[in-house]
């Protein structure tokens, strides 16, 4: 062994060490949602700010932005700025408070969550980096790796959300509990040592195809995550004006709105459909250019196409009357399933599959 | 397209109208076969049945990637038709074993293509009528809309509808005018997108679709040194599409100079490859020589083909002399690896034999090639260490007889028939068997001959394969990729401004907007056009004596 290869088995090793040390903060990062949720089921504030405000179309009508100032000019007062208002259609009730609801331990708990989060995201960061240095070329050629850098991305995307200062803060403990398991599982079930690639990995398509489908399945995620409050967040609401109750209600309240979940889920499955094709595209020019066709129906491939033509089926759901709202949202959490069988269910159950990045050693 | 309903956002979607069960519904029986063929009709390029087909597309694509497949996999296949008894015929008769181009499978997506077609033409008029029209004019009552503003101001009406059209037709509205209102609408890529999207998918099929009819696809094993040309009876293996000529073959050839292959030498993937190529001298119909490299990722272009490398293997390269000590064959033999390590198997079989006493005859030897050595394990018998050429050694029998090349039946030139061979015996009785370093001979018993082992050329398959629809197709995803694109990320919408003298000499003005679909960036958009247009028409006090309570400021913190 010559030195290079001597400094990349430090390099992997450094990269063991540091994917080891964000999921023991990712763990303190979960254990802190969890009681932030647990406080926030305390406050009463909470409670009564999201008692539903059921409403009839007509009479709802709630001021969005631009505000309205009214300002003494000259002796009369002027708008300086029309106000617009806004009507919603369907059901008009105010998002939750999120999980600390407004419980201030729990709210402190909340941001040291955050904080935790962030911690552990830059150095799972690290960790990736490093096993790319020591391997010498991008770190997702093989499931290990996909994973890492997988649940890296989806933790990015989340925090970038955060940063844009969308309200996302209430996924965090369904993220973090993913996060967990999947780096979990990185570890144990799928680890392969660091190496570099067969020839036919060798591409720079590999590159794009394979980032392509890690920021894909990240938002994938988070749109199924949506679409499934959504569905819960839609029975409590629809309860609720039914003058019923549902269990963990104390939950479901803290959820933002059924329509902004809903429209956060189409918001981002849109968005990445595009590049979700495009992935697919990547991955047929990759495939012409290693095997001698771009297309062979190869269990990957299959699933890639299924998985798109649901999502497709998705889009047109929500085009179609009668089957938006919860029927669409059915239609997506199948598709993400179709993603996730796609990535863990074809590499380990299905056979034959000529995407060598499958092998789990 | 009417506006004056109050589902406005409804009629803004030229998708078609679906059969809500109004009008003339199935089961009429005032429903002739023209009727029923109208009604079948719509049915089939409803938004609904495009819904319920692509679903049953991703269905149908499912049970191919479960089910061994004979395009990829004949062998399995067999395998699982000798497994399953009552399956197998199942199976077979209802394609499931070539899924992609069973009935059903092409059903599903004929139907999907059709009802895609049924639903862009009419789509595609609808939407060069929309271009063509104003958008349309202001609904009775603008509150009603999503984004609505409204203020009085002492600027007369016309001056506001002028200044309205002007701002809006700068934001690249297009706009029109009616009695006492501006109606504007933005955002028709959005249209052109999701038509151009839909038409791509179309092309991407016709392009698949060539592809599938005009394809050839054959594979060749060449042995360093030796050359390969375009034609059929060259060829290992060929398969082509009903549409492609046979005379068309030709236009190059290449000869293989040297291939190498290189492995991971330490390390837990030790053995793995790193990196294959193949050097090549290439002529092309009508032109010079050229020198040229094949890997993995690079095939060969040249004449409308492209040759890929697809295997490897080691040929050793041997001498066989006959009973007379003449060379009745020299040259390599390509052996074919059954694993990672280059572990080969494969023949030598000598048509020209002629005996000690001058008789013809035949010879086959058959055998073992390793690469790298490192002593025969009891179980599984001659297997290789490494994939290089550490330590290579041949291990070989010798058969005389009927090698039956000429009984007509197609042969394996990898496989020995020894049905009518005698195995050669040593003085003892026991089959000959010897190992061999380059260099080595072996001896056949009572003078019969001799094979001297000489040293181990290597060989590559290449697939060479012609697709002309390739290029369509990848047209047709860029194209679907940028129609997607502004189908899903531009908002169509409009916005109307009325303006109407409140009859005490001010101007009441009432914006709205509506977009396709729920917007918070509609109210925004509508917010910075109002405060554009407030410029020109300063708001004045309203004397309004009931002021409404929900446009009360207060209200904005429930939805902090
Ligand atoms: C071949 C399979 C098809 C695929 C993969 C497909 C895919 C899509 C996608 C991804 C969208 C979303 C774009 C958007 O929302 O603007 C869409 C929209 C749409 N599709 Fe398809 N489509 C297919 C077939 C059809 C067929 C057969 C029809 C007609 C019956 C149709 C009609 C529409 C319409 C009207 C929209 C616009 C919906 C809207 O206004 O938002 N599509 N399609």
């Amino acid at each position: 062994m010559n030195i290079a290869a001597a400094a990349n088995e430090n390099m992997a090793q450094l990269s063991n060490y540091l994917v080891y040390s964000a999921l023991a903060v990712y763990t303190l990062a979960f254990l802190a949602h969890i009681a932030e949720w647990a406080f926030g089921s305390r406050s009463r504030i909470a409670k009564q700010s999201a008692a539903l405000t059921a409403q009839e179309q007509e009479a709802k009508a709630s001021a969005a932005a631009p505000a309205v100032t009214v300002r003494a000019a000259g002796g009369t007062a002027t708008l300086e700025r029309p106000k617009v208002v806004t009507r919603n259609r369907g059901r008009d009730v105010a998002d939750g408070l999120g999980a600390a609801g407004e419980d201030e331990k729990g709210e402190l708990l909340g941001r040291i969550a955050i904080s935790l989060t962030t911690l552990a995201f830059l150095i799972h960061l690290a960790g990736v980096v490093t096993r790319g240095l020591s391997v010498e070329r991008a770190p997702w050629a093989n499931m290990y790796e996909f994973s890492t850098t997988f649940s890296m991305v989806a933790v990015g995307v989340y925090l970038g959300l955060l940063a844009a200062g969308k309200k996302v803060r209430w996924i965090g403990l369904f993220l973090i509990t993913t996060v967990l398991l999947d780096l979990g599982l990185a570890l144990t079930v799928l680890y392969t040592e660091s190496d570099q690639l067969v020839p036919a990995l060798q591409s720079p398509w590999l590159i794009v195809h394979v980032a392509c489908a890690i920021i894909c399945g990240a938002s994938f995620y988070v749109g199924a995550v949506s679409s499934l409050a959504y569905l819960v967040r839609d029975s409590y609401e629809s309860r609720l004006e039914a003058g019923r109750t549902m269990r963990l209600s104390t939950v479901w309240r803290r959820l933002p709105s059924a329509a902004t979940l809903d429209k956060l889920a189409y918001r981002v499955n849109a968005i990445v459909f595009p590049l979700w094709t495009f992935t697919i595209i990547a991955g047929a020019i990759w495939a012409e250019a290693a095997w001698g066709r771009y297309w062979g129906w190869d269990p990957k491939e299959t699933w890639s196409f299924i998985t798109w033509v649901v999502y497709a089926a998705y889009l047109h759901a929500r085009a179609t009357a009668g089957w938006k709202g919860r029927k669409a949202a059915y239609l997506a959490l199948i598709a993400f399933a179709c993603w996730i069988f796609n990535y863990y269910g074809v590499n380990m159950f299905v056979t034959g599959s000529l995407h060598s990045y499958a092998g789990v050693e | 397209m009417s506006t004056t309903k109050t589902d406005a956002a409804e009629v803004m979607s030229s998708a078609p109208a679906d059969d809500t069960g109004t009008g003339e519904g199935p089961g009429g029986p005032q429903l002739g076969p023209v009727g029923w063929l109208r009604w079948l009709w719509r049915q089939l390029t409803s938004m609904r049945v495009a819904l319920v087909l692509l679903f049953l597309l991703s269905l149908a694509a499912v049970p191919g990637s479960l089910v061994p497949q004979e395009g990829s996999d004949p062998v399995k296949v067999q395998d699982f038709v000798d497994r399953h008894e009552t399956l197998g015929p199942l199976y077979e008769k209802i394609g499931m074993f070539h899924v992609y181009s069973s009935t059903w499978f092409s059903a599903v997506y004929i139907l999907l293509f059709v009802s895609l077609i049924g639903c862009i033409v009419p789509r595609t008029w609808q939407f060069v009528g929309v271009l063509r029209a104003r958008p349309p004019a202001a609904p009775r009552r603008l509150e009603r809309m999503p984004a609505h503003a409204r203020w009085s101001t002492d600027a007369p009406a016309d001056e506001v509808l002028a200044a309205a059209r002007r701002i809006l037709g700068r934001r690249r509205f297009r706009t029109g005018a009616s009695d006492g209102s501006v109606a504007a609408e933005k955002g028709y890529l959005r249209e052109a997108g999701n038509l151009v999207f839909h038409i791509a998918l179309i092309v991407m099929l016709v392009g698949f679709a060539a592809g599938q009819l005009y394809m050839s696809e054959g594979t060749k094993l060449v042995v360093e040194g030796d050359g390969f040309a375009n034609n059929l009876t060259q060829y290992d293996d060929f398969k082509d599409g009903n549409l492609f000529d046979r005379d068309d073959l030709g236009g190059f050839g290449f000869t293989l100079d040297e291939f190498t292959g290189t492995y991971e030498r330490s390390g837990p993937q030790r053995g793995s490859a790193r990196d294959f190529r193949a050097d090549i001298t290439y002529w092309e119909a009508g032109g010079e020589e050229k020198k040229a490299v094949v890997s993995s990722n690079h095939p060969l272009e040249v004449a409308g083909y492209k040759a890929y490398l697809t295997g490897h293997g080691y040929a050793p390269v041997v001498t066989v002399r006959d009973g007379q000590g003449d060379v009745a064959y020299r040259g390599p033999a390509p052996f074919l690896p059954m694993d990672g390590n280059v572990t080969s198997q494969g023949v030598v079989k000598v048509t020209d034999y002629v005996g000690k006493d001058g008789e013809r005859d035949q010879l086959g030897f058959s055998g073992i090639f390793v690469p790298t050595f490192e002593g025969a394990s009891a179980t599984r018998g001659m297997v290789s260490a490494f994939p290089a050429l550490d330590n290579p050694v041949l291990f070989l029998t010798a058969y005389r007889g009927d090698l039956g090349v000429d009984s007509g039946i197609a042969q394996n030139v990898y496989q020995l028939d020894n049905e009518r061979m005698e195995q050669f015996t040593d003085a003892d009785g026991t089959p000959l068997a010897q190992m061999m370093k380059p260099g080595d001979t072996m001896e056949l018993p009572d003078g019969a001959g001799s094979l001297t082992f000489e040293r181990i050329d290597e060989w590559a398959t290449f697939q060479v394969t012609s697709k002309p629809g390739t290029d369509l197709a990848l047209a047709g995803a860029i194209a679907a990729i940028a129609g997607l694109s502004g189908s899903l990320f531009i908002q169509r919408r409009r916005v109307w401004v009325r303006a109407t003298p409140d009859g005490h000499g001010r101007t009441v003005v009432e914006t709205a907007a509506l977009g396709r679909s729920e917007s918070a960036r509609v109210a925004e958009e509508l917010g910075d056009i109002a405060a554009l247009l407030h410029n020109e028409a300063p708001a004045v006090p309203e004397q309004q004596p009931e002021q409404r309570p929900d446009t009360d400021p207060d209200t904005d913190k429930e939805r902090a």
